[in-house]
């Protein structure tokens, strides 16, 4: 480890290339908290956002017409209007709603910190596109299973639990996994509200560093290689899941 | 005995589509049930709340200042268009957009038939630069295209400036292109091999095949996705405002800073620039719906 810095130092020295993130021990630290905190902003938007997605897909199943209409208005507006807005809107509109709370030292500080809306938001943004995707996958178990399992005497719920879901998951996967992957390259927006993640720790870095080029790199590496492990995760999970004679 | 022509030679490829046939893949009726009774009420509705959130915080802070509404009307003009004799606010939006859009499909279009190229070093490059670009966040590109290119350039001894929203356009159009690219491979790949055995059974060389028989079969299934595309990016150009450039997201900011902190108006001057966009890209949306349920193949 202490040798690849040198040999980092000793590109910076020899060559100019300074990769100052990976031998100063002061911007490591900052760099890889900004990558911890895209790795958290993402884990927890991609699981608020499948809650959403399962809640809204039942929403619309729902017999009341106003809920359904509300959950209609919900994808639309979120999926046609920019997230960079959305995000400028729950935070510096709704946030000042909120009431302000003290700290332990006393100070008052807003009750919901600008990591939080950036996951709420973004929570928001790719929900409204998990609720198409799930409803599409429930959409995709054939009636006949569906009815069929009604005549065996499962009720609605286990219905859900036991036939439309593991089949329905099945069908959802790929389209899942594209949403997913935007989702981690939109957590980039957070930026806008200052919440220290990886392109916000690089900007500040190339600020005092003048090496551009050198962090725009790393931050390419480190996204693609964060959408790629996705990608490959939920590969595997697909044909873990695949059972015979359903699907390809 | 001189050699005679053949009996029958192929005709003339039918030319890409002509007006009439646009009006027949339904380009032009589609967006009449758009703006239904339940839409608009629900716009209404979700502006009206903005609007009330906004009168009731003034009033909670005993207020006298212009009403709400009123205060909006005074700024709706500069956000639309951008101060007066410059190109700014939701205008410039759009005109990013469509300058964006235009480079990025004729670069992705190359991209993607370089990717079913018969090469198979131009294949393998034209994929991982795809991908690379696919792959990478929006924002990110953007700010490598808006810190790494020059502020102007010597063209053939003329001094060529670079604005920033030149560079914002150039920044944008390299994930367009590269989506582009994957949905011109995907229209290429569904095209049934039928019809390049039928054309190289024909005689067409591979070039022909392509520009004659494949690219125009392409364009009705590259529609939609291309429309999609273009919607998203359309969403994506706010972006150009954390790097600089004024367009509606920077004007709104900048006016709620000129009315000096009057937090009543966030809500409903934030909505409005949420309806805006709204109002653009929803048609959109539902238009391409329509196209890719008509141009669905029934099974």
């Amino acid at each position: 480890m202490a040798g690849l810095a040198e040999w980092f130092r000793s590109l910076y020295t020899d060559y100019g290339i300074n990769f100052v993130h990976f031998y100063d021990d002061y911007e490591r630290a900052r760099f890889f908290r900004g990558m911890w905190v895209t790795i958290k902003i993402s884990a927890v938007s991609v699981l608020a956002s499948i809650v959403i997605g399962i809640l809204g897909a039942w929403l619309q199943t729902s017999g009341n017409r106003f809920v359904r209409s509300f959950t209609q208005g919900y994808i639309q507006f979120f999926r046609n209007t920019p997230p960079l807005v959305q995000m400028y809107f729950f935070y510096f509109a709704l946030g000042p709603l909120l009431p302000r709370v003290h700290t332990e030292y006393g100070t008052l500080q807003p009750m919901l910190s600008n990591f939080t809306w950036a996951a709420i938001s973004l929570s928001f943004f790719a929900g409204a596109f998990n609720v198409e995707i799930f409803r599409s996958g429930i959409e995709a178990v054939p009636r006949t299973m569906t009815e069929a399992a009604s005549a065996l005497g499962y009720t609605q719920m286990q219905v859900y639990r036991y036939v439309v879901f593991p089949l329905g998951i099945r069908i959802v996967i790929p389209a899942l996994t594209n949403n997913i992957v935007n989702l981690i390259k939109t957590t980039t927006l957070a930026y806008a509200i200052a919440v220290p993640e990886a392109l916000f720790v690089a900007n500040q870095i190339w600020s005092d560093r003048v090496n551009v080029m050198e962090m725009m790199l790393t931050l390419f590496v480190f996204y693609i290689g964060l959408v790629g492990i996705v990608v490959w995760v939920m590969d595997r999970w697909e044909k873990a899941l695949r059972i015979p004679g359903y699907g390809q | 005995m001189s050699a005679k022509p053949f009996a029958v030679l192929p005709p003339a490829a039918a030319p890409v589509a002509t007006p009439s046939q646009w009006a027949d893949w339904g380009l032009w009726d589609a967006p009449k049930r758009i703006f239904t009774p339940r839409v608009l009420v629900g716009l209404v509705a979700a502006f009206g709340v903005c609007l009330l959130a906004g009168e009731a915080y003034a009033q909670l802070n005993g207020q006298q200042r212009p009403g709400v509404l009123a205060t909006i009307w005074r700024w709706l003009p500069l956000i639309l268009l951008g101060p007066p004799g410059e190109v700014g606010g939701f205008l410039l939006n759009i005109l990013v957009s469509f300058l964006t859009m235009a480079i990025g499909t004729v670069t992705g279009i190359i991209l993607g038939v370089l990717q079913v190229s018969q090469g198979l070093i131009v294949r393998r490059v034209a994929w991982a630069v795809t991908q690379f670009f696919r792959n990478s966040p929006w924002l990110v590109l953007l700010f490598f295209a808006i810190l790494l290119l020059p502020f102007r350039m010597n063209l053939f001894g003329e001094i060529v400036p670079f604005p920033s929203w030149i560079k914002a356009v150039i920044g944008l159009a390299l994930p367009i292109m590269a989506n582009i690219a994957e949905v011109t491979r995907g229209a290429i790949n569904s095209i049934p091999t039928g019809q390049w055995e039928s054309a190289e059974s024909l005689a067409f060389a591979r070039g022909q095949t392509f520009r004659l028989i494949i690219l125009p079969q392409c364009v009705k299934r590259m529609l939609p996705p291309w429309m999609n595309w273009y919607a998203i990016l359309t969403m994506a150009t706010t972006l150009i405002s954390i790097v600089g450039v004024a367009d509606s997201m920077t004007l709104t900011q900048q006016a709620l800073a000129a009315e000096g902190g009057r937090s009543e108006l966030l809500i409903p001057m934030y909505g409005m620039l949420l309806l805006l966009f709204f109002l653009y890209c929803y048609p959109i949306a539902r238009w391409t719906l329509y196209l890719e349920r008509r141009y669905a193949i029934v099974t």
